[in-house]
């Protein structure tokens, strides 16, 4: 295999694998910067896997090649409804926001998994979906010479759309007067409500951008991934996704660059075979590589990274 | 006569059964500076908060430039014209200057923050009030002067009228403090006019136009404050002549009661305390002078058991008591009121018989078999809530509720209560009310009578001099010089305390 066909596939592996995370560690970075701690990520995930995949299933014949993408809008919405749950919790009734987002991740595998046994005849799995998340290559672009075929030839459309998702969040959170409201909440709920701000407005807010997108980042998942939905579709992908936003300091861009860098780790399994210095190296290594590096990163840089400052506090308006 | 821009008439605020405004009345006029006299927990800060939208009156009314309003927010007072400096800022410090003062109200431009039109219109102001502000550097980064200079800017952006400044030098230095009273004369200049919440008659004499004393939640008198001396106006706070002067019985000094003998004590691997002598009698109060940070902080931290001690001797009563826990020196005799209240004092999310029973929760007739005796911790509390005048709704409030002059009156009401040979008192008055004041020098005078001894740090020069029998110069870990404060002056104190000696 020649070099640029390795780079070719490292590449868009890495995308390819990058693309849930983004979505999801953006999603994080709107609720943590609206100062609601997210740990529920993996559940929204799992929602969006499970509520994308039932949707292509059923409508794959209707809709044909577009029915991913629609998926993925059904993953969003059904992410944004489950979101709603941690909103409610933590924002409303102000629990514990670990204690809520961990509710989160314990229902919703067993939630999908018990659908998924009542509607596919008491199956653990869901049948394999027919249209899925194909490769993509840019027509024009690839014409490039080398970058071309590196970086647009057989490529992944959506790890694109995400990183430009990942700008327009920078620009909405650091540009407009909304985004400003929200990072506000953030760090300071007391001062925000004194200039008339909304406190619980911005931080539903927060959550429900963040479920919409966690459900997305778990329907990228099924529909380019695994191609069905089962209990091990989300293994630790929004833990992922919540270590990039930390490591990327809770910046959209950041966390677009960090979670492009866990892709990379977790394509290692599937590139390790093809780079020839590494293809004597035992495979496990390779699985394990992505969440090891998970926690040397959180460990690395968790104590360094500033988080926003009322993030995790519950506010409590004054009589 | 200017017109009145604010009338609060006949204004009432109940939390639960306590009245914490009944029946108050005042009113404002365009380009005056109205000063709101009051000891913590008079109701000022109460008061305030219906003007600025966050209460609600329980009954009563408020005009505002002839109008009766009735605020529910904040963002309504706003919309009336009325801006609060708070005492605890309102600002985001990861945050920009520039970004803290648009919040809320940003000019936009196609979708998102117009900041050069923004910058441009908060340079003009600043221009005109004379009011120094970085846009571009982070709140985190800048002097508290500064963040309070971006409060006030804040409310000039919302084109307030009326601005309410909540005990407004309370963190302030001496410079940024002429600097304050500057702006707040520019600012009546142009037309503007505030009300200042204050308990420093200083600052009232030197930039009010008229004052309200508030006392216990009711108006006591409305002066003018040129015409105003100011012990009239510290009598008219706490309610009955202040005792500027100390009553202090001469007593013979008898014996030895407290010694340290070649203290050394490092702190972060740099040796703080060196070789430090100290001598306390029975029926003395020792004043410790210093410039903050010269090892004040480490010789209590030591004596407490709080920190270790790298060599020497601690004696009380004949007993060394170093090299022991926090609670056998306790035992053993010493009480402390210690420099930071609210970390080290208190714990703030509990009751006030809770705080009160900290140094003795363990023990019975407190504790049972290790089960705690609430009936006898609450009868308990009450009682010192009476003998030590703490003002609170009942002894089950949280600490943290409290005004900081009453969060002290419950540290010395536990520490006196215990009846220590030895009193450590660290700066015990700062952050407090005259009232308070008072009483809190009365209660360690009291003790000082009652033949205990009293070692008293304090950065107060004033308080030293007035309180102390014997004074000890701190400087760099070491005690540099010894003088008798009753032939002594501030001057050649501060001179002593930077570190001089005095020309003989």
């Amino acid at each position: 295999m020649s070099l640029s066909t390795i780079l070719m596939t490292v590449f868009s592996t890495t995308l390819i694998y990058a693309a849930p995370l983004i979505f999801t560690a953006l999603g994080g970075t709107f609720s943590e910067r609206s100062g609601v701690v997210n740990v529920g990520l993996e559940g929204m995930m799992i929602v969006g896997a499970f509520s994308s995949t039932v949707f292509n299933l059923s409508f794959g014949n209707v809709f044909g090649a577009g029915t991913p993408w629609l998926s993925l809008l059904v993953g969003g919405i059904f992410g944004l409804l489950f979101s709603l749950l941690h909103a409610v919790a933590t924002v409303t009734y102000r629990a514990d926001h670990i204690i809520s987002g961990t509710v989160l991740n314990l229902m919703a595998p067993a939630l999908c998994v018990f659908l998924t046994r009542i509607f596919y005849n008491g199956k653990g799995q869901t049948p394999v979906i027919d249209q899925s998340m194909g490769n993509f290559t840019f027509p024009g672009l690839t014409n490039i010479p080398l970058l071309g075929k590196i970086l647009f030839t057989r490529t992944s459309l959506i790890a694109y759309l995400a990183i430009l998702v990942g700008g327009a969040s920078w620009f909405f959170l650091y540009r407009t007067n909304i985004g400003l409201r929200l990072r506000s909440v953030g760090e300071n709920p007391t001062a925000a409500d004194t200039l008339g701000i909304n406190v619980a407005k911005y931080r539903y807010m927060g959550v429900l951008i963040s479920g919409a997108l966690g459900g997305i980042g778990g329907a990228v998942m099924a529909q380019s991934i695994t191609l069905n939905f089962s209990a091990s579709t989300i293994s630790g992908q929004g833990f992922m996704a919540l270590a990039a936003m930390i490591f990327g300091k809770w910046n959209p861009m950041g966390a677009t660059g960090a979670a492009v860098f866990f892709g990379l780790a977790q394509s290692l399994p599937i590139i390790g075979g093809y780079i020839p210095i590494l293809s004597h190296v035992d495979s496990v290594w390779f699985q394990i590589a992505p969440y090891a590096i998970t926690i040397v990163v959180l460990v690395v840089f968790l104590g360094k990274a500033v988080a926003p400052a009322a993030d995790g506090q519950n506010y409590i308006k004054g009589k | 006569m200017e017109k009145d821009v604010v009338q609060m008439k006949n204004i009432t605020k109940k939390f639960g059964n306590y009245k914490a405004n009944d029946d108050i009345s005042l009113e404002l006029k365009q380009g005056e500076i109205l000063a709101l006299l009051g000891e913590n927990g008079a109701g000022k800060s109460t008061l305030m908060g219906m003007l600025s939208g966050l209460l609600k009156p329980t009954s009563g009314e408020i005009v505002i430039n002839g109008k009766s309003v009735k605020m529910e927010n904040p963002r309504d007072a706003k919309t009336l014209g009325i801006g609060m400096v708070h005492q605890h800022f309102m600002l985001i410090p990861a945050f920009s200057v520039l970004e803290n003062i648009i919040l809320g109200d940003e000019p936009l431009k196609a979708g998102h923050i117009n900041y050069k039109q923004a910058a441009k219109d908060i340079a003009l102001l600043a221009g005109k009030y004379h009011l120094k502000i970085d846009l571009s550097a982070k709140v985190a980064d800048i002097t508290v002067g500064m963040q309070q200079r971006v409060e006030i800017m804040k409310a000039l952006y919302r084109k307030a009228n009326i601005f309410i400044f909540d005990e407004p030098t309370a963190a302030l230095t001496p410079q940024e403090i002429d600097q304050l009273m500057k702006i707040m004369r520019a600012l009546s200049d142009e037309g503007k006019s505030i009300v200042f919440i204050t308990h420093k008659l200083k600052e009232i004499k030197e930039v009010a136009d008229r004052c309200v004393v508030i006392r216990m939640g009711k108006v006591i008198d409305s002066v003018k404050v040129a015409e105003t001396r100011e012990e009239a106006l510290a009598e008219m706070m706490v309610g009955h002549k202040i005792n500027f002067a100390v009553d202090k019985k001469e007593t013979n000094k008898k014996e030895t009661i407290f010694k340290i003998d070649k203290l050394n004590v490092e702190a972060h691997g740099q040796l703080k305390i060196k070789n430090l002598d100290l001598t306390v009698h029975s029926g003395e109060i020792v004043g410790v002078a210093g410039v903050d940070g010269n090892g004040q902080s480490e010789l209590i931290e030591a004596i407490t058991g709080l920190r270790k001690i790298k060599t020497g001797i601690v004696v009380l009563n004949g007993k060394k008591i170093q090299h022991q826990s926090a609670r056998k020196i306790a035992e053993a005799g010493v009480g402390c009121i210690p420099e930071d209240r609210q970390n080290v004092g208190l714990i703030l999310p509990l009751t006030i018989s809770e705080n009160l029973v900290l140094k003795s929760y363990y023990k019975k007739p407190v504790s049972n078999k290790g089960f705690l005796n609430y009936k006898k911790i609450n009868e308990d509390g009450r009682q010192l809530i009476k003998n030590f005048d703490i003002r609170s709704q009942s002894e089950k409030e949280l600490v943290g509720d409290l005004s900081g002059g009453n969060q002290q009156k419950v540290i010395v009401a536990r520490e006196i209560s215990a009846q220590p040979e030895l009193l450590i008192a660290a700066n015990p008055t700062r952050g407090v009310d005259i009232g308070a004041i008072e009483y809190i020098h009365e209660k360690i005078i009291e003790q000082r009578n009652a033949g205990r001894g009293v070692l008293l740090v304090s950065f107060e020069l004033e308080e030293i001099l007035k309180l102390s029998d014997r004074v000890v110069v701190m400087h760099e870990g070491q005690i540099v010089g010894e003088i008798d404060p009753r032939d002594t002056s501030s001057e050649e104190l501060g001179m002593l305390m930077a570190g001089k000696q005095l020309a003989e």
